[in-house]
C-alpha cells in the first residue's frame, strides 16, 4: 500500500493562549511560537504507518510519502517524519501568505496524480486555523471517496478500508476502496483503533505516535527529499483573505465560594440559572 | 440581488436536525449583503421536514428525494447539492459533523471559498465577512471569499435558532443530480448512534463536565448530578482517554463545543482545549481541588474542594 501523509507545519497549539495579535490587528503574531507538525497529521503519519506494518514484528510494507507546502524551514518538520518511519517527502515551495484550503487542495492534487497513492492521509484539520477543508476539498478533486474525523481504521482482507468516523451523537462506519482519503480525528492512535492486513487483531499499540529512535534521526538525512515549486502545480489564487483578527473578550474573574451549598444558593439567586 | 442556499440537515429517519435553524438564522444574519435565501433538504423522505422549514421565512424550500439519499454520505450529497448551488451566491449550513463533512467537498466542486465554522457574519463594504475562531479559539479572524459563489458553516453554539414566522415557503421539488465514480467506491455500514436520556450536549441548557479526577467513579459521581441539573453529561479529553466515559462525552476544541447556561466543570484543570469548548457559557462553575487549576481562571463560582464529597453535597443542596 502507498500512502501519502500531508503534514502543515503549526506554532506550537500548547502554546495557543501567547497567540498574540499584531498592531492595528492585521495579524496574527506568532512570534516566539515553537514549530511543530500539526498534531492531528501526526496522528495521520502515526496511523499510516501502522497501515503499512504489521504491528507485532514492525515489519514495514509499502511506502509512506510525506509532505508539506512551505519554505525550507518546514524541512525539518519532514525530516522528524522521516525520522519516524516515513520512506520519502516532498516539499512544495511556497509562501504561507499565498495558501488557503483551496490552493493547498489544488496543489497535493496534482502532486497526487503524480504519486498515485492508494490512500491520503491527513488530519482533520490544522491546530492553528483551524479551517478543516483541505481533506474534503482534495477527495473531491481526485474524485475519491472519503471518511473524515476518522477514529478507526481496519484493512480488511480484499484490501478495502473500514473506517469509523466520529460523528455528532455516535460512530458511523464507511467501508472504502482505495484509492481513497482519510482525514484522522484524536482516537486514531488509541491502542486499538488501527489494523493493517497483517497486524493481528488481538495486537495492542502503544497509546499515542511513535517515537523516532537516535539511530533512525542520523538515518533519515539520507532519505529522499524533494522540492517542487508550488507554480508547477496549481496556478490557482487564495479566495479568503483576513483583513482582521481580535483577540476574545476576556471573562470577568469569578469568585470562590466555600461550600456546595452556598454554590446553589449563589446559582439560585445571583446568576438565576437554576 | 444576492440569494443565500441553507442546507438542511435530516436525521436518518427524516426528522429536522434542530442544528439546522442556526444556519437559517445566519441567512437571515446575511442581510442586507444577502437579500433572500432558500433552503435545500435533501434525503430519503422530505416532507416533513420541508413542511416544517416553510415556516422559517424562506423564499422557497427545494427538496431533493432518492432513495440513494437515506443516509448520509458525501459522495452522493455533494453533487446535488453543487448543482443546486450554482443559481446562489452563499451556501450556509451548520457546522456539525454533516455540514464540515459535505461543505468543503462542495466548494472544491464548485472552485470556490469556504469559510468554516463561523460564529458570526456581518457585512463590510457590502461583502460577507465571516468572523471564525482560530487558534482554539484564542482568536477570531475575519474572513472574507473571493468568487462568484461562497460557502461558509456556523457554529450552532454561537448562532441562536430561527423562530417560525412569516408567510409559509413554497414547496419545489429539485432534481436528483447522478453521483460520480467516487460514491460508487464507497459503502455505507452502520451508524451507532448513542442511546441517552439525556439531552445531547450540544442543546442542552445545562452541561456537567468530569475530568480524570473522577477516575472509575465517573458515572457514580457524575450521574446524580446531571440529573438533579436535568443536564447533558459531558467529559473533558483527559478523562475520555483514560476510559473512563465513552469518547462522544468529549467537550474541548476537538470534541463538542458548548454553549450552554450552566457549565459544571468537575475535576478538570481546564486545558486550553477544554476551555474553547466550554468559554461561550453564560455561567461556569469549577469544582476543584486544586487551588491553582486554570479552569478557575475562567469560573464565575469556584469551589475549590474534594469533589467526591462536594458533589454529592451539591446533589443535595440541589433537591432541597
Amino acid at each position: 500500500m502507498k500512502i501519502l501523509v500531508a503534514l502543515k507545519r503549526v506554532s506550537d497549539p500548547d502554546h495557543a493562549n501567547k497567540v498574540k495579535v499584531g498592531a492595528g490587528g492585521s495579524s496574527v503574531d506568532t512570534s516566539g511560537l515553537e514549530w511543530k507538525v500539526n498534531p492531528f497529521d501526526e496522528y495521520a503519519l502515526e496511523a499510516a504507518l501502522r497501515l503499512t506494518e504489521d504491528g507485532k514484528t514492525k515489519a514495514h510494507e509499502g511506502e509512506v510519502v510525506v509532505v508539506t507546502l512551505g519554505n525550507k524551514d518546514t524541512e525539518t518538520q519532514l525530516r522528524s517524519a522521516l525520522a519516524t518511519g516515513a520512506d520519502r517527502a516532498v516539499r512544495i515551495e511556497a509562501e504561507d501568505s499565498a495558501l488557503d484550503g483551496g490552493v493547498v487542495a489544488e496543489a497535493l492534487a496534482k502532486l497526487c496524480q503524480e504519486e498515485k497513492p492508494d490512500v491520503i492521509l491527513l488530519g482533520k484539520q490544522a491546530v492553528d486555523g483551524d479551517s478543516n477543508q483541505v481533506g474534503q476539498r482534495l477527495a473531491e478533486l481526485l474524485d475519491f471517496p472519503m471518511a473524515t474525523f476518522a477514529a478507526t481504521i481496519v484493512e480488511e482482507a480484499n484490501g478495502k478500508l473500514l473506517v469509523g468516523r466520529e460523528v455528532d451523537g455516535g460512530v458511523l462506519t464507511l467501508r472504502l476502496t482505495p484509492p481513497c482519503l482519510i482525514t484522522v480525528d484524536l482516537r486514531i492512535v488509541a491502542p486499538e483503533s488501527v489494523y493493517s492486513k497483517k497486524t493481528d487483531r488481538g495486537f495492542k499499540y502503544a497509546e499515542g505516535v511513535r517515537f523516532a529512535p537516535l539511530p533512525a534521526i542520523m538515518k533519515a538525512k539520507k532519505k529522499p527529499l524533494d522540492v517542487k515549486p508550488l507554480s508547477a502545480l496549481t496556478s490557482s489564487q487564495a479566495l479568503s483573505t483576513y483583513g482582521k483578527f481580535e483577540l476574545p473578550k476576556a471573562r470577568k474573574a469569578g469568585v470562590l465560594v466555600k461550600s456546595a451549598a452556598e454554590l446553589v444558593d449563589k446559582l439560585k439567586t445571583e446568576a438565576r440559572v437554576l | 440581488m444576492s440569494k443565500a442556499l441553507v442546507i438542511a440537515e435530516l436525521a436518518e429517519d427524516g426528522a429536522l436536525k434542530r442544528a439546522t435553524l442556526s444556519a437559517i438564522t445566519f441567512a437571515k444574519k446575511a442581510a442586507p449583503a444577502i437579500a433572500a435565501f432558500d433552503i435545500l433538504v435533501l434525503g430519503a423522505q422530505t416532507a416533513a421536514a420541508s413542511e416544517e422549514l416553510a415556516a422559517h421565512g424562506a423564499g422557497k424550500v427545494i427538496r431533493i428525494e432518492d432513495a440513494s439519499l437515506s443516509h448520509y454520505v458525501a459522495e452522493r450529497f455533494a453533487p446535488s447539492v453543487a448543482e443546486v448551488a450554482r443559481g446562489y451566491q452563499a451556501v450556509f449550513a451548520t457546522a456539525t459533523s454533516f455540514g464540515k463533512d459535505l461543505l468543503p467537498r462542495v466548494a472544491a466542486r464548485l472552485g470556490a471559498g469556504y469559510a468554516g465554522d463561523c460564529a458570526d457574519v456581518s457585512v463590510d463594504g457590502g461583502k460577507l465577512t465571516y468572523k471564525r475562531p482560530m487558534y482554539a479559539g484564542n482568536v477570531f479572524g475575519f474572513c472574507q471569499l473571493e468568487g462568484a459563489v461562497q460557502l461558509a458553516t456556523v457554529r450552532q453554539s454561537e448562532v441562536d435558532p430561527s423562530e417560525p414566522g412569516g408567510s409559509k415557503s413554497p414547496i419545489e421539488q429539485g432534481s436528483f443530480s447522478s453521483p460520480t465514480a467516487a460514491a460508487g467506491r464507497v459503502e455505507y455500514v452502520s451508524l451507532d448512534a448513542v442511546k441517552s436520556a439525556r439531552p445531547e450536549l450540544t442543546d442542552a441548557k445545562v452541561v456537567v463536565s468530569g475530568g480524570r479526577a473522577l477516575k472509575e467513579r465517573f458515572f457514580e459521581v457524575m450521574e446524580p448530578l446531571a440529573d438533579a441539573l436535568g443536564a447533558g453529561l459531558g467529559a473533558s479529553r483527559a478523562a475520555v482517554d483514560a476510559g473512563y466515559c465513552p469518547g462522544d462525552f468529549q467537550v474541548g476544541q476537538t470534541g463538542k463545543i458548548v454553549a450552554p447556561s450552566l457549565y459544571v466543570a468537575v475535576g478538570i484543570s481546564g486545558a486550553i482545549q477544554h476551555i474553547a469548548g466550554m468559554k461561550g457559557s453564560k455561567v461556569i462553575v469549577a469544582i476543584n481541588k486544586d487551588p491553582d487549576a486554570p479552569i478557575f481562571q475562567v469560573a464565575d463560582y469556584g469551589l475549590v474542594a474534594d469533589l467526591f464529597t462536594a458533589v454529592p453535597e451539591m446533589v443535595q443542596a440541589l433537591k432541597r
